[in-house]
């Protein structure tokens, strides 16, 4: 029930983010969702694309740092309190969200919201039980 | 203009009877190494090498030298040439923790410190009649302990005010009515700068002598800190292995530093083919101690580039000159007048990652304090999606380099493969510092 993500490391300096897709795009592959944290000197952009592996290789080929790591994607109906009732949930089971973002599927019926949770495990677990929507790998890669 | 001597006899002595003075104590120092330290003793011995049979200062060239690295390998006593309960001071080098190098004074080397400090102290202009702060650190560093014991043989009164807290230094030296003032050059400008946040005009005070030393400075700095504080500022130099401060100092002409060559045999080496360099050339200075009793070290490699002055000076001292020290043949850095190696950056690093990133040393000197930013490049085990998890990792960098270097570092995470590869040596290194 985990997606993959990958991370890459950007200094601060323009042009870097171009680069990155235009490699990506030449490559065929598809970014699902991203997002960039970053601190004066440096970024980290996290992306979920459809071809991880061919990905990591093709940036790592362009000289860019990058790692993978698990997240969890959990799909809501695009309404009012859709993330609320998520974050209500996360709290009760007493987890922590170490960073989050999310888009809206194509049919813009229905939002995505990318987890990373302090407790991976036990996440999965407190969603499930109250009914929320995991999307698998393929799930996510086929959006 | 009159110069004023500590020992006049020693300093002035007429070259012939000088050099006949060192060939006796360089001979009497090589007996004393070759019985007393076996490392000394086995390395003569490999290379047949009899101190009875030196009869020329030129001999020496046939000795091997003696490097840091010597030193490290027989820590912390290991080249002492007395017993411990015949040594009365241990100092260690302003290097670090896993580097460091230890050093012994038996009671005569205490002796011969203070006067030939007093020597270089006289030299610069200062008498009994001052007061003397001294701002440089005390404790294993010689620095502070070297200028301490130096100003009270000379009889000048002095402020162990030790180093740090800027405006307290100003504040005490406004009011103990400071003449001389004894530091690293760039905290004499930081002095300058900060006397100017405070309001303070340099010239409603009492200092007029500034010794500066424990780092390396130029010309323009010397003009800077005359012009600002309203002194005159002389170089003075010294290296724990070898004594401390005391081996080499300005007279007044300020135009190169005495070497106390009456305990010190000093040679100018080609730092590749360690063959003496032509006289007033550029090399390596390579200094054999001729008086030292618990430490004596034969041949020391300083790493220091230098070039002598033979001409005589002035001021009447026979003893020659030695330029301000021009660089380093090694890799190694002072900053804030403490030794960084390379080296030592590489092994935190390395033990943080278990392996070795590259990285980049770039030394800046803002506000007159300099600043060392290590730029790191960020390799896969080092990259977090977590931005929490990235900058804990910056921050252990910073604390391990702190700890290890003893002064504070930036960190920078950089690019893989953004950083230059070179092949040379120091090419890791960006100092940027206008000297």
């Amino acid at each position: 029930m985990l997606v993959e993500q990958i991370a890459v490391f950007l200094e601060n300096k323009s042009g870097r983010l171009a680069e990155i897709t235009a490699v990506l795009a030449e490559n065929d592959i598809n970014i699902r969702a991203l997002s960039v944290a970053d601190t004066a000197d440096f970024g980290i952009l996290r992306l979920i694309v459809d071809k991880v592996e061919r990905a990591k290789t093709v940036l790592k080929e362009h000289g860019f740092t990058v790692g993978k790591t698990s997240v969890i994607a959990v799909e809501v109906a695009d309404r009012t309190g859709g993330l609320a009732n998520v974050l209500k949930c996360i709290k009760e089971a007493e987890i922590n969200v170490e960073y989050m973002y999310a888009f809206v599927n194509k049919t813009g019926e229905n939002a995505v919201l990318i987890f990373r949770f302090e407790k991976m495990e036990e996440a999965i677990e407190a969603l499930r039980r109250e009914g929320f929507t995991i999307l698998s790998k393929e799930q996510i890669y086929a959006l | 203009m009159t110069s004023m001597y500590w020992q006049k006899e020693q300093e002035c002595l007429p070259r012939p009877e000088l050099e006949k003075l060192q060939l006796a104590r360089l001979r009497t120092t090589l007996k004393r190494v070759a019985t007393n330290v076996p490392f000394y003793r086995n390395r003569f011995h490999e290379l047949h090498l009899d101190p009875e049979k030196l009869t020329s200062l030129d001999m020496l060239r046939n000795y091997p030298f003696t490097l840091k690295q010597d030193l490290r390998d027989n820590y912390p006593y290991g080249l002492f040439a007395v017993p411990l309960r015949d040594v009365v001071r241990v100092h260690s080098s302003s290097g670090t923790t896993g580097v460091a190098t230890v050093v012994g004074y038996s009671r005569g080397d205490i002796e011969t410190w203070s006067d030939l400090v007093a020597r270089i102290l006289c030299g610069a202009g200062v008498t009994s009649d001052d007061v003397i702060q001294i701002a440089f650190g005390y404790g294993l560093f010689t620095g502070g302990f070297g200028l301490h014991y130096g100003a009270e043989r000379l009889g000048a009164s002095v402020i162990p005010i030790s180093s740090g807290n800027t405006k307290r230094q100003i504040q005490i030296m406004q009011d103990f009515k400071s003449t001389a003032l004894v530091c690293t050059p760039s905290y004499a400008l930081k002095m300058a700068d900060v006397m100017m946040d405070m309001g303070i005009n340099p010239n409603g005070l009492s200092l007029r002598y500034g010794l500066f030393g424990a780092e390396p400075w130029s010309e323009a700095m010397r003009r800077e800190i005359n012009e600002r504080l309203g002194i005159r500022a002389t170089d003075n130099y010294g290296l724990s292995e070898v004594m401390g401060p005391g081996v080499a100092g300005e007279c007044e002409e300020c135009q190169g530093l005495h070497i106390n060559e009456d305990h010190f045999f000093v040679e100018v080496l080609n730092p590749d083919t360690l063959d003496p360099v032509l006289p007033g050339e550029v090399g390596e200075l390579v200094l054999t101690t001729l008086t030292k009793e618990a430490f004596p070290v034969i041949r020391y490699r300083t790493r220091d580039l230098t070039r002598l002055i033979s001409e005589p000076c002035p001021c009447g001292r026979t003893l020659v000159r030695m330029s301000r020290v021009l660089g380093r043949t090694d890799d190694m850095l002072i900053i804030k007048g403490v030794n960084v190696f390379p080296t030592q950056i590489e092994a935190v690093l390395f033990a943080i990652e278990g392996t070795e990133p590259h990285y980049r040393l770039i030394v800046d000197r803002e506000n007159n304090e300099d600043r060392l930013t290590v730029q790191v490049e960020v390799i896969e085990s080092m990259l977090f999606d977590e931005m929490k998890k990235q900058r804990a990792l910056v921050e252990t960098i910073k604390k391990r380099l702190a700890s290890e270097l003893g002064i504070g570092v930036e960190v920078k995470l950089v690019e893989e493969r953004s950083l230059e590869r070179f092949n040379g040596k120091g090419a890791r290194v960006i100092d940027n510092r206008r000297l």
